[in-house]
């Protein structure tokens, strides 16, 4: 049963740029970078149990850090994606002290107040970031001289990425600090008495978090090939965190599976439904009423009381 | 009672701790020798458990002293003091309920080991850490139940596997508070033995509120009432003593 | 000199605002322990409400609109707290989420019934005369809107302080569990401080409509600064966004006056500064 599961998944991710058409395989670009944001976002949300509404600040800013490097400074798609990265991990580490200062619903206040006003800088400082108009004519990288501008190339580098931080988020969580992790969110006062230092746990953690927020942001920019302040924005934010709701927080293949779909009804809602961030509202009640685990946790306790029903 | 003040395992020197204006520590001071057996006891509200509490780091004092093998502790964040030699369980049982037995002692041993910083090694392949959770598991009786979680579990199999959490540590120091609560005639006699059985390398400060339960497994006794020491001494002194009498009768 | 007068009634006048927005912020976080990211959007709601009604109506009294706008908003959020937060109880942090997606669905119902251009509102003909004093010239409306803060604050206080209802949300505020223990009927006082504080906002908005204008957006604009105010006066605590909303009104209006791109920043360092040395806020009782 698994290994069919993993079969079904690694054909749905080898595939596309053999059999699907040009659109098809920019959707699943798309998807793959929303599952890296994601999967970053719920590092803090589902093992570290701090509910961020202000995520896409990291995603924004490494995407302006490189688009402003790369298209104003003249400088190289390598230099500029490390110059992003420090920049975005330097922010999340200054971010991280300031909203850790609260927990739960404090915390979640900071994360949102802070991306607002990042969200407010990027609109307003409008000689640096060009404002609502945003960065256009953007590149994207040649990684060892090889072109990434056709649809399928870029979704092999898309794929390789993704495979590399799914794996390297998979095994932060399973390690030791990913088990010290999940016990300061679960009882930190006992993991405080064990010798753990819940502060630095979470610090640490939301820096990571950044750093792979970040990541996704780079690819984010590199794909569009433009960026807007939009993407800083709390509704950003908000479909992430759906996302990651949605498909199940506390799983890895949760937030993949809830960025999907949001991406999904987002692209093919929106040729029905004018009002795409009605329809993100209802969904949102909808999930937190009616499921609030999330889709994964959902569809495993149907398959396996599906196996134990006798035939 | 004076001794070489660095001798002392614990050393609690005029505590003081009030929340606005109840007083729930007033002026508590204990000595207790290394490898002691100490009971504290007292009413309800006797301010047992917020003792343990400031010792632990929980809660910080107003003003007074902690002392740790004559190393000052008062300042210090809970952690700080758990790599000092401190550990405790609590009257509450705080264990993880969806993890296993032996993850719950595994991370008890990993808080004090530099190798819970690993970010790129699944914890599933500290095979050592796992042999050494599964022998402190043993040591309480609770072996064969291993992979189960938490859940699964009696709520007096749980009080033993919160004492195999603290004692995988090797604390210089161990508080207990209220171990015995809650649990049945067979259980009780189970936890106590194995109270008993927990080497003298261990200090031992334990809390009941019921007097008669755990004073087999005291040497010194200390009654609490209204946040004050009322008696101290050896046990048998204590319990002769008048005050305990007026104490325990008064409730 | 005209200047400085200008922007510290404006300043005045964004606090008076400030405070109608956030007062009912405060209360329902402080009750409920609900962060309610509605509470742009029920601003927002008022503030559609009253460009509607009073261009369809000549000479439409502000007041009358102000509480039309407050019981319609009331009576939205009333219905979502009794049909959806009353089920959420045991997670705060899906309560926290369905106020989001709340106010995505009612931000683009405004877009749809308003659609996407800036509407302004009149200022009433009774105030568009400025008001003449030393010899300088001030919009009469911002000083009324002063005037309407304070007057909401000291309602609002004698409710708090004064009356039993105001007692039972003190006590809910300062200990949910212990008040339902002596008997105070803390689910239904939630959906009354729910309703009073959508309330206060819808109004709000309908007062601001004037200074503001009804645009797509208001509602992503006004959020972030009830948060501010919330977080640098305390929680649950209507001293704290009083005092707070008129420290952020001065603060936002003069950076925006005098250093706009950095306006964001400089609203930003007194959160801070606050988180940093009083994560409580200036007269928090209750921790985020």
């Amino acid at each position: 049963m698994k290994w069919f599961a993993i079969a079904v998944i690694a054909a749905s991710l080898l595939l596309p740029p053999f059999l699907a058409g040009d659109f098809y395989i920019n959707l699943a670009s798309q998807i793959l970078i929303a599952a890296i944001f994601a999967l970053s976002l719920n590092l803090l949300v589902g093992f570290g149990g701090m509910t961020s509404l202000g995520h896409a600040s990291y995603l924004g800013v490494a995407a302006y850090i490189s688009a402003l490097l790369t298209s104003r400074y003249g400088l190289g798609h390598g230099s500029a994606a490390v110059v992003s990265i420090a920049g975005t991990v330097a922010m999340a580490a200054i971010f991280g002290v300031i909203a850790l200062r609260a927990t739960g619903l404090g915390f979640l206040m900071i994360t949102l107040a802070l991306s607002q006003v990042l969200w407010g800088l990027a609109y307003r400082m409008s000689n640096v970031t060009n404002g609502d108009n945003g960065i256009a004519g953007l590149t994207r990288p040649a990684p060892f001289g090889i072109s990434i501008n056709s649809p399928a190339s870029f979704y092999w580098f898309v794929l390789i990425v993704a495979a590399f931080a799914f794996l390297m988020m998979a095994i932060f969580v399973s390690s030791a600090f990913g088990s010290s992790l999940k016990g300061v969110r679960d009882q930190p006062r006992r993991m405080a008495a064990l010798g753990f230092n819940p502060w630095l746990i979470r610090w640490i953690t939301f820096i990571y978090a950044g750093f792979w927020g970040g990541v996704s942001g780079l690819l984010y920019v590199y794909y569009h090939k433009y960026i807007h302040p939009t993407s800083l924005s709390t509704t950003s934010s908000a479909e992430a965190l759906l996302g990651v709701i949605a498909g199940g927080s506390g799983t890895m293949g949760g937030p993949v599976v809830g960025a999907a779909v949001v991406l999904l009804i987002k692209n093919y809602a929106s040729a029905y439904v004018e009002r795409w961030n009605m329809l993100l509202g209802l969904v949102f009640l909808f999930i937190v009423l009616v499921m609030p685990t999330g889709i994964v946790p959902g569809v495993s306790r149907l398959t396996a009381a599906i196996r134990r029903a006798p035939p | 009672m004076t001794a070489a003040a660095s001798n002392l395992a614990l050393e609690v020197i005029n505590l003081k701790k009030a929340f606005g204006g109840l007083a729930v520590t007033q002026d508590v001071s204990l000595a207790v020798r290394p490898g002691e057996r100490r009971l504290i006891i007292g009413p309800n509200g006797a301010g047992k458990t917020t003792l343990f509490n400031q010792i632990s780091g929980d809660l910080r004092p107003n003003s007074g002293l902690i002392r740790l093998f004559g190393f000052d502790i008062t300042q210090l964040p809970p952690y700080r003091r758990a790599h000092a030699g401190l550990s405790r369980t609590y009257q509450i049982i705080t264990l993880f309920a969806t993890d296993t037995l032996e993850h719950n002692v595994a991370l008890g041993l990993l808080g004090l080991r530099s190798s819970r910083w690993q970010m790129w090694r699944p914890m599933s392949l500290y095979s050592d850490l796992a042999a050494e959770a599964r022998r402190a598991l043993d040591a309480v009786g609770l072996l064969h139940l291993a992979a189960h979680p938490i859940s699964d579990i009696a709520y007096g199999e749980r009080r033993r596997v919160e004492l195999a959490v603290a004692l995988a540590q090797k604390p210089r120091v161990l508080l207990l508070d209220e171990p015995l609560a809650g649990l049945s005639n067979t259980e009780r006699s189970t936890v106590k033995s194995l109270i008993a059985s927990i080497p003298r390398e261990t200090t031992v400060i334990m809390i009941e509120h019921d007097m008669d339960t755990a004073l087999d497994l005291a040497e010194t006794v200390t009654l609490l009432n209204y946040g004050r020491v009322i008696v101290d001494g050896g046990r048998d002194a204590v319990i002769a003593d008048e005050l305990t009498r007026e104490v325990y009768l008064g409730t | 000199m005209q200047f400085w007068i200008i922007q510290g009634l404006n300043s005045l006048s964004l606090g008076g605002l400030l405070f109608l927005l956030s007062s009912g912020f405060s209360l329902i976080f402080g009750l409920m322990r609900l962060a309610n990211l509605t509470h742009g959007a029920f601003f927002m709601l008022g503030t559609y409400f009253a460009a509607s009604a009073m261009r369809s109506y000549e000479g439409l009294d502000i007041w009358v609109t102000a509480i039309g706008a407050g019981v319609m908003v009331a009576a939205i959020g009333g219905l979502f707290e009794r049909l959806v937060l009353s089920r959420l109880r045991a997670n705060p942090l899906g309560q926290v989420l369905v106020t989001l997606g709340m106010s995505f669905i009612i931000s683009d119902a405004c877009l749809v019934l308003w659609g996407g251009d800036s509407i302004p509102v009149p200022t009433p003909q009774n105030l568009q005369a400025p008001t003449r004093f030393f010899g300088f010239v001030f919009p009469t409306y911002r000083l009324v809107l002063v005037g309407c803060a304070v007057a909401a604050a000291i309602v609002l206080y004698f409710l708090l302080e004064r009356t039993r209802l105001g007692a039972m949300i003190r006590a809910g505020v300062d200990d949910s569990q212990m008040a339902r223990a002596v008997g105070i009927p803390v689910s239904n006082l939630s959906t009354i401080v729910f309703c009073l504080g959508a309330g206060i906002a819808g109004a709000g908005g309908v007062l601001g409509g004037p200074i503001l204008s009804a645009y797509p957006g208001l509602d992503a604009d006004m959020l972030p600064l009830a948060l501010i105010v919330v977080i640098l006066g305390g929680i649950g605590s209507l001293l704290g966004a009083f005092v707070g909303s008129f420290i952020i009104g001065f603060i936002y209006t003069f950076g925006t006056a005098l250093f706009p791109e950095l306006a964001y920043i400089i609203l930003f360092l007194p959160m801070i500064f606050v988180i940093a040395f009083r994560p409580q806020g200036l007269f928090g009782r209750v921790g985020a």
